[in-house]
């Protein structure tokens, strides 16, 4: 095989690091003799029958250690059983490594059958030459190349050594998805034995001998910076063995225990300079801005026909989220050891080459001087995009010259996160005779949260929002617009990024509409999408059949149609994003003016499942993740500082409000879509819907509790 | 610093720490076993959630002094020879997502089962209650109590 055409095969999904790929078919261990069969990075048969599988994406608890190499797999026509599993750290191997946008399977879907399918290939072309009989009597089956006609069989690893002689080939033919024995089965996660156990190492139990633990205090004004500070009572804490300014804006507490850290940073005097913040409220960014979307600032998302000529009922409505935090079980942390040309990491991050990179620059190394080793985490929903506490466990490491692991506890994940950006939303609409719309716009003003972090944001548009703010209704005039905002707050990709908002906005007024048209939500939807209609929004197609035939789903199952008992009342909600089609029925009581959630439907079109029990698992904690926002979830900063600190002030949900929650995926051979997000966006109008439904009273503005 | 010795997970242990140290951190540091996991700090979430003396305590909010000569048991104890019947009930209804706070929801669940081995849902959620999960795995936990107290409840 050219180099080229190994370029083309890689290039097929993860073309950012093709360049870089040419080569990579090296034999493990060094010797002449060929030890072990890697045709592509991601895989590594051994000559005693072990069969690795690379997973070059972070396990934060959506699945991923079990579904990438599950695809595969299924290609490789391999013995699950005998699958070991390898985390991948930052490489130039595989392309972005970047975990985050629900694209972990609809991204390595089509590489990683690749990589299977080419490496079973080479295994039944070593099996013919071995029994010189021809590739088309040999097939492969459950781990052994099988020649039928003389019963003979190997095992791939009795076939490592020839295979691995072999050129690639460049075309291969994968399997057609009524034949698939792994992809589709709701087979066990591989990590559920070890995290039931306490075994799993998450970052923050990751150590290393001789490391410390460091605790940073930082400046509790947004952009505030240490003036001074005085160590005099730290040092007076037992274990507390270095006390220094990181950065411009935060001293470390560094001690042979974290909780000596943590008292030598709670007796530590710092004196900030507060910066231009310091009299910053978040209470202004929830007031309606002046622009309107006929204003020249705002940039077109989405443009059909022409709302502002068409004539109609017109119907109106204002909706705002506030700033939230993403909030992870685990909190922030790093382990580092800087050893003067060298730092290794060891992070719960869904960034390694960020933190490779940002880490290089903050020490003065080159990338490749850095090693990252990506470790389990304690759930990310965007967080551990970020890779701040990489950069401050280098730069304390460097500063200590040892090894050293930063904690950040709950209180500094609260106030020193990164936030979903507020937003605010002005929807018109006008209706016809029958009281459906023919026209509608929808104005989305907020913040950029690529833009803020210096990132390109083409004609104005966050490069999130084509992922997350796309039309779900054929109507013949529509716009969606957006006016980038700016706010000091600091801003972060929290679980399902704009799309939570986005359909809090449009799927609350959808509601209206069909309220003031006189008619059933459910059919007042199903009416809109009646009709087939492919509607192209950036590099993605909606299609009205499969939003429609998510919803039917949902109305099927929930039984919309069938009588609730008194007291009880029901919303719909539907949207699609991360190429992916969801509608939700939620069914709540009103409990002193407070809703109770009881059941949930949610019905999914994500294209193939990969594994059942793993989607079912992303779209009941998408739930139960998307309820806590709906009814609680506010950041508020008064003075410059953020104000909640922990879970009584920032609560997510328990088990006391968790409903019951039932998943429906329509069934589809299409290449599979997102599915760790697509389940948040629709809840909180489901439930506002629902409210509405039980009160009369309309909700315009999230958290619900407010 | 005082010397103080307790009993974890069967054997006796002697460290020297501060007394007002929090067990969660003379468990994770001193001892490494990190199965006891470090969520809030404030005794809000139930990560950290160990048993003392059988009854299930907020490791991060308890000084060590005041389990000097008792007994704790930590997860990495839970399951004497082998998996415990609710580890086994876990792995069986695919509760763990991300797991981290997982190993102080089976704690949790373990001291109700001892004292309560057929619950109900209320006393489930009563018990649960202050064990946080950001994963949302809630029903998958209740399903799974129910699951071990129907194969026998806590050996």
């Amino acid at each position: 095989m050219s180099p080229l055409s190994r370029r083309e095969f890689v290039g097929a999904g993860i073309a950012a690091g093709a360049g870089l790929v040419i080569g990579f078919y090296l034999p493990h261990g060094s010797g002449s003799r060929k030890e072990s069969f890697s045709p592509n990075a991601y895989l590594r048969i051994t000559p005693d029958n072990r069969v690795t599988i690379v997973v070059a994406r972070s396990e934060m608890g959506q699945g991923v250690r079990t579904a990438l190499p599950m695809i595969l797999a299924e290609e490789l026509e391999a013995d699950w059983k005998q699958i070991e599993i390898e985390q991948a750290g930052a490489s130039t191997l595989f392309g972005d490594q970047t975990t985050g946008g629900s694209a972990s399977i609809r991204t390595t879907w089509d590489p990683m059958r690749k990589a299977g399918a080419i490496a079973r290939e080479m295994l039944i072309s070593a099996a013919a030459l071995t029994w010189g009989v021809p590739r088309s009597a040999c097939a492969a089956e459950n781990g052994r190349i099988k020649h039928a006609a003389s019963n003979r069989s190997l095992s791939y690893g009795e076939l490592v050594g020839k295979a691995a002689t072999l050129p690639i080939p460049s075309d291969v033919p994968l399997k057609q998805s009524k034949d698939y024995k792994i992809v589709g089965q709701r087979l066990a996660r591989v990590d559920s034995p070890a995290k039931v156990k306490g075994e799993a190492v998450f970052g923050i139990d990751f150590r290393i001998p001789g490391m410390k633990y460091a605790v940073l205090s930082r400046c509790p004004v947004i952009g505030g910076k240490v003036s001074s500070f005085d160590d005099k009572e730290s040092k007076k804490i037992a274990g507390v063995s270095y006390v220094g300014k990181i950065g411009d804006s935060a001293v470390a507490v560094v001690a042979d225990s974290v909780w000596g850290a943590m008292e030598g940073r709670r007796v530590l005097n710092v004196t900030w300079d507060e910066g231009p913040n310091k009299d910053f409220s978040s209470a202004g960014a929830m007031v309606a801005p002046k622009l309107s979307l006929s204003e020249s600032k705002a940039a077109s998302l989405y443009s059909v026909g022409d709302p502002r000529k068409a004539s109609g009922r017109e119907i109106s409505a204002q909706y705002t989220l506030p700033f939230m935090a993403h909030a992870p079980m685990e909190p922030g942390n790093c382990t580092a050891h800087y050893q003067g040309t060298k730092c290794e990491l060891w992070v719960p991050t869904q960034v390694p080459q960020d933190c490779r990179d940002s880490v290089a620059t903050a020490i003065g190394l080159d990338p490749d001087q850095v090693k990252v080793n990506v470790t389990l985490m304690g759930g990310g929903f965007g967080r551990r995009l970020e890779h701040d506490y990489a950069v401050e466990a280098a730069l304390v490491s460097r500063a200590i010259n040892g090894p050293v692991k930063v904690i950040w506890t709950r209180e500094d994940d609260m106030r020193f996160s990164t936030y979903r950006p507020a937003s605010f939303h002005n929807l018109v609409a006008k209706l016809d005779g029958s009281g459906l719309p023919v026209a509608l716009m929808h104005g989305i003003h907020a913040p950029s949260i690529s833009g803020q972090k210096g990132q390109p944001t083409p004609g104005n548009v966050d490069p999130d929002l084509p992922d997350e703010a796309g039309p779900v209704y054929g109507i013949p005039n529509y716009e969606i617009g957006y006016v980038m905002t700016n706010t000091p707050v600091p801003l972060g990709w929290m679980r399902s990024v704009y799309a939570l908002q986005a359909a809090f906005a449009l799927e609350s007024f959808i509601d209206e509409l069909a309220v003031a048209a006189g008619k059933d939500p459910m059919k007042y939807r199903l009416q809109l999408l009646a009709k087939d209609q492919d509607l192209p929004y950036f590099t993605t197609t909606w299609h009205t059949a499969r939003m429609r035939g998510v919803l039917q789903l949902a109305a099927e199952k929930s039984g919309w149609d069938k009588p609730l008992p008194t007291g009880r009342y029901r919303g719909v909600a539907c949207f699609g994003c991360f190429a992916s089609y969801m509608a939700e029925v939620v069914e709540i009581t009103m409990e002193n003016d407070q809703p109770r959630v009881h059941r949930v439907v949610a019905a999914v079109d994500c294209g193939q499942v990969v594994n059942p029990g793993i989607l079912e698992q992303q779209i009941q904690g998408g739930i139960v993740y998307g309820l806590a926002n709906a009814l609680r979830a506010k950041i508020t900063i008064e003075k410059g500082r953020v104000v909640q600190g922990n879970f009584d002030d920032y609560a997510p949900l328990r088990m006391e409000e968790t409903p019951s929650v039932e998943v429906y995926a329509v069934p589809s051979q299409e290449a599979p879509t997102g599915i760790g997000e697509p389940s948040v966006p629709p809840i909180a109008p489901a439930l506002c819907n629902a409210i509405y439904a039980a009160t009369k009273k309309r909700i315009r503005a999230l958290p619900i509790l407010n | 610093m005082a010397d103080i010795t307790l009993r974890v997970n069967g054997s006796e242990k002697k460290v020297s720490v501060s007394p007002e140290t929090p067990l969660l951190w003379v468990l994770r540091d001193t001892l490494e076993l990190t199965g006891t996991k470090f969520g809030c700090g404030a005794g809000l979430c139930g990560a950290c959630t160990v048993h003392v003396d059988g009854n299930p305590v907020r490791s991060c909010s308890t000084p060590v002094s005041q389990v000097a000569g008792k007994s704790v048991t930590t997860i990495e104890g839970l399951g004497a020879n082998g998996l415990h019947v609710l580890q086994q009930a876990w792995i069986a209804e695919e509760v763990p997502q991300c797991g981290y706070c997982q190993t102080g929801q089976i704690m949790s669940a373990a001291a109700l089962l001892a004292k309560t081995p057929n619950p109900t849902d209320d006393q489930i959620t009563q018990a649960m209650n202050g064990n946080l999960c950001r994963c949302g795995t809630y029903e998958r936990i209740r399903k799974a109590i129910h699951r071990a107290a129907a194969s026998g409840g806590a050996r």
